[in-house]
């Protein structure tokens, strides 16, 4: 079957879709674009976390027939969407509930040239940068996935407590850290924000 | 394998009445597992993603017509004073992205006993509405799971709609997992007050071959309410009167030794948990509980 | 983070930016952040292929017969091998023994086995295609355990062994024993005030690395083939690859793909050989990618054991002697078994100080999984269980379970049952006291003031099992002892390749090596060794493959030691290179060239005394300085079969762990609220990765104490929880605050001092976090992982 779909602001089109293929793999094998990962492929680790309309989603659990018409967000995209947000929302000060990004705005969104050029020469997302500089990545499998979540609990919540990060990543496994520094990094990404206010 | 994309509501029925062996998918978040691990290759796929309406839910007199696609994220926002015990289960289900695509619809769809929202649906009692090209039935939830797995829907059928009681009181929701977050349910309990009809109901997930009400205690709790006063009194349910209704509720299982817990182990936790669900529903009965929904 | 002692003085460029000892940031960081870092999942070609495995459905059966016509009848089939159909006289690998067929032959010994393979345009229609696939099975009894394995009439895993272990072991469904005695335990015992024992059991533990056994390999014009693979060692995957393609090693040329985590489960082979058998019969480029439910048939597990043991005291605390037999199940193909034997049996006393001692491990071949490496390596199955016997030893004598280890802790000049002396610093007392002092976490942190209970700080978490009913605190500690590097005798060595060079008026060095990086951060030591040594920051890190010499295995924490030395010998050769060729240009100019200590230094040659002397640019020019070395650890010998008896170890590590958990005792439900950890690492080269090693172990000992397990049926061998929903690893939710106290005590035979990182804090955390649950509920545990069963004796 086919199947069309906007990644990252981008119209893609995917022919001789087979009927079980999940977004996933549509992602991943057809559009070139293998940033989320296959750890699970069966929900049960968040690796392959993208969003669809704006929700966070497993997308291996997503059927690719289920994506026509709708909008998906990926690692590869998030910073671009990340500025984005930061222009509709300059300082990101909005009120905790106030911030999110509605489904209409979700739909509506498209990546802007310039971005992409700016990501190209090394701009990341706040929560991309922190999870550098907090030492968050290790082999680097679950980040993809942790930086999707994580970037949205912070869209949602941008001064969220411990509990608040542990629940919204408990749906992300990491092997390699012992998560104490993605917990840095997204402490981090919250006061960097909050800094810039 | 087919995918089929229904526009509208009328067009799954007639899909589904077409190809009475068509899966429904919804969330994804059991079909998809089966398609990817090679478990299930069913000759079609019905896609229920682009009905809007099975995402909507309605706050009536009594009930909640809750839409069978409402993800459990949303119930959790926004049902938390209709329907606790349900919101409860919902924060429950598997990961923050599983409860943003997967629904109580699903759930019965799947029928597995390990589902999270049987026993919440059970406690605060629940129809569950059915449709065909030949028309609508109401099941009600006692007589919707017929089976390990197995449902009382006919194959062109598809679910629309759950109702469920409004809580007139307090409901609780607990289950145990080897994990302190997504994680499939050992066994579960929900247990819900009605003041309004002075009984109590219960469900029992996982430790069944189906998701079963403990109506022996239930009934030994009813009476001895009754018996004591208590709803009026709202005093301290006697300690031995707890521990004889988790008894009844343990001895309501029908558990099975698997890789998850011991038949013996489900036993004795559902009887934990059905003490403790009892003593913090009585307590926010009482005025001493600071909500009825539980924290987090 | 405390650091104490003096490291090694270090007298080259210590004022060079990004040099070792600073946490300088990954150098695939970005890549991996904004999901570009290509996994080996991620490899690609137009027009590849998908292969696609059919695994055996019985642990241990005859294959009468195969039928693969269906199949290869099927439309975008375009090949369906056997191993009928294996190119080559050699048709089994095997990391230490060959043993392991490529595809089954004639008998599968192991549920999940592979039997054949199929390449085709679509991953479904490989599937279906295999699917088709008859296969005629033959059902044999299973061998499961010890007493199956070694009953006079057993069914032998293995007929016919001519292994170089098969001489020593008492039956041949033992891989390899190991015995070690020294001194005379039976006379010590007579000496003991206290005597415990105890049999212990523990679980199997498996790697679940997160990126899925995946590759592609692409047939070359010469006939050859580039395999582009996740794997822990290029050299050893080649030595075992090229001569079951038939090929020469140099038509085999592999390269590192991205990994996604290892912890042992890629020492072995998985998809490699597959895919490059399938792009050589199709002509085409074949990618392998792992399911989760085949990744835990796609590679070996940590043993489980069955371990005994027992030791005895005097009035006053100190330890007389120690006895242990400890059984692990190596499953049906040997893997790294023998390996692990040397390691249970030499590190089966602990960090504690016995004279006398007999010891015996063995590793069985039966029709279980397959067994082999995982982070630990036989030190961890002894940990658990030597640790359990300190507190009941301590407990026995009614003494602080931590003053007894201290008590009885090894040092500097401890001698190991295997007669070796621990020559460099074990500060095993010092590490339990730091674990001890630091600050404990604070009580009942469900409760919110006005509020209701805050299950996510509860056993249970959102389960919302608990309000805090039936809960109760526990502590326990436990240390560790671990090896670092390979040992018994195993030339260990590892081979850089370092080049430096003027590109645009700046000097520019290239590392090149075989390392693979699996996320422990070798990438960005060795570029930090390179500044240190080279004093030049621009360093590049060459993509890891077999152009260069064998790196040896990322395992054993011994990556940092071995291909770290090894960038810092060939380092020190470029620079002495840069210097010769410096005095040569600008000698004349400046008596210091001659006289002086001279470094590299911000991309220039000065002198000890500061004074600079040249631009390296200048110095180089257009001349390039490259040079490829080999570097090795001073050697280690055999164990002696008989006694045991051998300096077999090169490097200790050592690592204490303090546990503090909550349980629902009534429910059987565990929540660990903290687990602080006392480590030396001799010298931090980057203090942040140190610090993530230190907790990533902490957080897998910490999994197979309360939840990981593959659980396998002791009637059938299959494997009973293949999945992510099944086999269950900590999330978020299940780990709590990792404080971490750093040790810095030089082990002056390692480079710059360092000490391995990886794999000590996996030994410990287990017992503390079994120690603490024990503490809590005062059950007896002698097994791992502790279900709620066990909690609540249902």
């Amino acid at each position: 079957m086919r199947v069309n779909f906007t990644v990252n602001g981008r119209r893609y089109e995917a022919d001789d879709v087979w009927e079980g293929e999940s977004l996933l793999y549509v992602l991943r094998e057809r559009m070139g674009l293998p940033g989320s990962k296959n750890a699970c492929e069966q929900g049960e680790c968040g690796s392959c976390t993208v969003r669809l309309d704006g929700v966070p989603v497993c997308s291996c659990l997503v059927a690719a027939g289920q994506v026509e018409g709708r909008e998906v967000v990926t690692v590869e995209g998030l910073a671009d969407f990340a500025a984005h947000r930061a222009e509709q929302h300059p300082g990101s000060g909005c009120a905790p509930g106030a911030c999110g990004t509605a489904l209409d705005q979700a739909r509506r969104w498209q990546a802007d040239p310039a971005g992409e050029e700016a990501r190209e020469t090394g701009e990341l997302s706040p929560i991309q940068q922190a999870f550098i500089d907090a030492g968050a990545v290790q082999c680097g499998f679950c980040t993809p996935g942790l930086l999707v979540a994580a970037d949205e609990l912070l869209e949602r919540n941008p001064e969220p407590s411990d509990a608040d990060i542990r629940e919204a990543l408990s749906g992300n496994l990491c092997r390699c850290t012992g998560y104490e520094k993605i917990l840095d990094a997204v402490r981090l990404a919250a006061a960097r924000a909050e800094e810039t206010v | 394998m087919d995918f089929l994309r229904p526009a509208s509501w009328e067009e799954a029925l007639a899909a589904k009445a077409a190809h009475p062996t068509a899966v429904p998918i919804a969330g994804g978040t059991d079909v998809m597992v089966e398609i990817n691990f090679d478990h299930r290759r069913p000759d079609h796929l019905l896609d229920l993603n682009r009905i809007g309406e099975l995402t909507e839910w309605e706050v009536g007199r009594e009930n909640v017509r809750l839409g069978a696609c409402v993800p459990y994220s949303r119930i959790m926002e926004h049902l938390r004073a209709e329907l606790p015990g349900l919101a409860l289960a919902s924060h429950t289900v598997a990961s923050p992205q599983i409860r943003n695509r997967g629904s109580v619809g699903g759930n019965l769809g799947t029928a597995s006993p390990a589902g999270d929202a049987h026993p919440a649906l059970l406690a605060a009692g629940a129809e569950v509405e059915a449709e065909s090209v030949r028309g609508t039935r109401m099941i009600p939830i006692d007589a919707f799971y017929t089976g390990v797995k197995r449902n009382a829907l006919e194959p062109d059928e598809l679910i629309r709609a759950v109702h469920i009681k409004k809580a007139d009181g307090p409901q609780q929701f607990s289950k145990v997992g080897t994990r302190n977050a997504m994680v499939i349910a050992v066994c579960a309990f929900g247990l819900a007050l009605h003041p309004g009809t002075r009984t109590v109901r219960t469900g029992i997930g996982s430790a069944a071959p189906t998701p079963v009400r403990a109506k022996e205690a239930e009934e030994f709790l009813n009476a001895a309410l009754e018996e004591g006063g208590f709803w009026d009194s709202r005093a301290i349910i006697t300690p031995s009167v707890a521990k004889q209704f988790a008894a009844l509720a343990a001895g309501a299982c029908n558990p099975i030794d698997d890789v998850r817990g011991t038949a013996s182990y489900r036993r004795h936790a559902v009887g934990i948990m059905a003490r403790r669900t009892l003593g913090w529903t009585w307590e926010s009965y009482r005025g001493n509980g600071r909500s009825t929904e539980g924290a987090a | 983070m405390g650091v104490t002692g003096n490291p090694t003085s270090i007298n080259q460029g210590t004022r060079t930016k990004g040099g070792i000892g600073e946490s300088t940031l990954r150098p695939d960081g970005i890549l991996k952040v904004t999901g570009e870092f290509a996994y080996s999942s991620d490899m690609w070609h137009e027009d590849m292929l998908w292969g696609h495995t059919l695994r055996s459905t019985f642990a241990h059966a005859e294959i009468v017969s195969i039928d693969t016509s269906e199949a290869l009848a099927t439309s975008g089939v375009y090949a369906v091998l056997t191993y009928d159909d294996l190119p080559s006289t050699v048709k089994n690998y095997g990391l230490e023994i060959q043993d392991t067929p490529v595809l089954a032959h004639g008998k599968v010994r192991h549920h999940g086995e592979p039997v054949a393979l199929v390449a085709a345009d679509h991953p479904e229609t490989a599937r279906r295609a295999a699917a088709k696939i008859r296969i005629d099975y033959r059902e044999l009894p299973v061998i499961t355990d010890e007493a199956s394995a070694t009953a006079p009439d057993a069914i032998l895993v293995h007929e016919g062994r001519s292994d170089h272990h098969a001489g020593h072991v008492p039956h041949p469904n033992i891989v390899h024993r190991q015995p070690i005695v020294r001194g005379d335990a039976d006379a010590a015992a007579a000496r003991a005030d206290v005597v415990v024992s105890g049999e212990y059991v523990f679980g199997m533990q498996d790697q679940a690395f997160l990126g899925p056994e995946s590759g592609l390999a692409v047939p070359a014009e010469d006939g050859g083939v580039d395999l582009y693979v996740a794997t822990q060692w290029l050299h050893s995957d080649l030595r075992q690859i090229a001569p079951v393609l038939g090929l020469p090693e140099d038509k085999v040329r592999m390269t590192l793909a991205g990994v996604g985590g290892a912890f042992g489960g890629r020492e072995d082979l998985s998809m490699q050989i597959h895919a490059c058998l399938l792009a050589l019969r199709t002509g085409k480029p074949v990618k392998i990618v792992y399911n989760r439910f085949e990744s835990f048939f796609g590679h070996v597990h940590r043993h489980p054991a069955k371990l005994w043991y027992e030791h005895g005291a005097t009035r006053d605390g100190k330890l007389t002697h120690m006895k242990c037999r400890i059984v692990l199940d190596g499953g049906a193909y040997a893997s790294a078994s023998p390996a692990v034997v040397g390691n249970a049996s030499s590190l089966s006393v602990g960090p504690y100080v016995i004279d006398d001692v007999d010891i015996e491990a063995i590793a069985l071949y039966t029709n279980n999984p397959p067994c082999g490496a995982m982070r630990g390596f036989g030190a961890v199955q002894a940990c658990f269980a030597y640790e359990a016997q300190m507190d009941k030893l301590a407990a026995e004598l009614g003494m602080d379970p931590v003053e007894f280890r201290q008590l009885n802790a090894m040092e500097q000049g401890t001698l190991l049952p295997t007669g070796q002396v621990v020559d460099s610093p074990a500060p095993v007392a010092e590490l339990l006291r730091r674990v001890k002092d630091m600050p404990m976490p604070p009580e009942r942190q469900w409760e919110v003031a006005g509020e209701q209970a805050d299950v996510r700080a509860l056993p249970g978490g959102l389960s919302n099992t608990t309000h805090g009913e039936g809960v109760v605190r526990g502590v326990g500690y436990a240390v560790g002892l671990k090896n670092v590097g390979f040992s018994e005798g195993f030339d260990d060595y590892s081979t850089a390749r370092v080049r430096m060079e003027a590109v645009a008026g700046e000097p520019v060095v290239t590392v090149h090596t075989a390392m693979a990086e699996v996320g422990q951060g070798g990438v960005t030591v060795h570029a930090q060794i390179a500044r240190t040594e080279l004093g030049v920051s621009q360093v590049t890190i060459h993509p890891a493959d077999t152009r260069v010499g064998s790196a040896g295995s990322t395992s054993a924490s011994r990556q940092t030691y071995v291909t770290g030395g090894a960038v810092k010998h060939s380092c020190e050769a470029v620079r002495e290179k840069v210097l010769e060729m410096g005095r040569r240009k600008f000698g004349t100019f400046h008596p210091a060239w001659a006289t002086a200590e001279l470094l590299l230094e911000g991309g220039k040659v000065v002198t000890d005394g500061g004074e600079v002397l040249a631009d390296l640019a200048d110095v180089l020019e257009d001349e390039a300085v490259d040079i490829e070395l080999e570097w090795r650890h001073r050697p280690t010998e055999a164990f002696d079969l008989r006694t045991g008896q051998g300096n077999g170890h090169v490097q200790y590590s050592f690592a204490a762990h303090r546990a503090v958990v909550e349980v629902d005792t009534e429910l059987g439900l565990v929540k660990v609220v903290e687990l602080a950890c006392a480590q030396d690492v001799g010298k931090a080269l980057n203090p942040l990765s140190v610090v993530g090693q230190i907790q990533g172990g902490t957080i897998q000992g910490l999994g197979i104490a309360v939840m990981e397990e593959i659980v396998v049926d002791p009637r059938t061998a299959k494997v009973r929880n293949p999945s992510f929903t099944d086999y269950l690893l900590p999330t978020i939710l299940d780990t709590p605050a990792i404080p971490v106290d750093v040790l810095e005590l030089a082990d002056d035979h390692a480079p710059y001092g360092l000490r391995g990182v990886g794999e000590a804090p996996t030994l410990s955390s287990t017992p503390a976090v079994l120690a603490a649950i024990r503490n809590a509920t005062g059950l007896e545990l002698n097994r791992t992982p502790v279900r709620p069963e066990h909690l609540t004796g249902t």
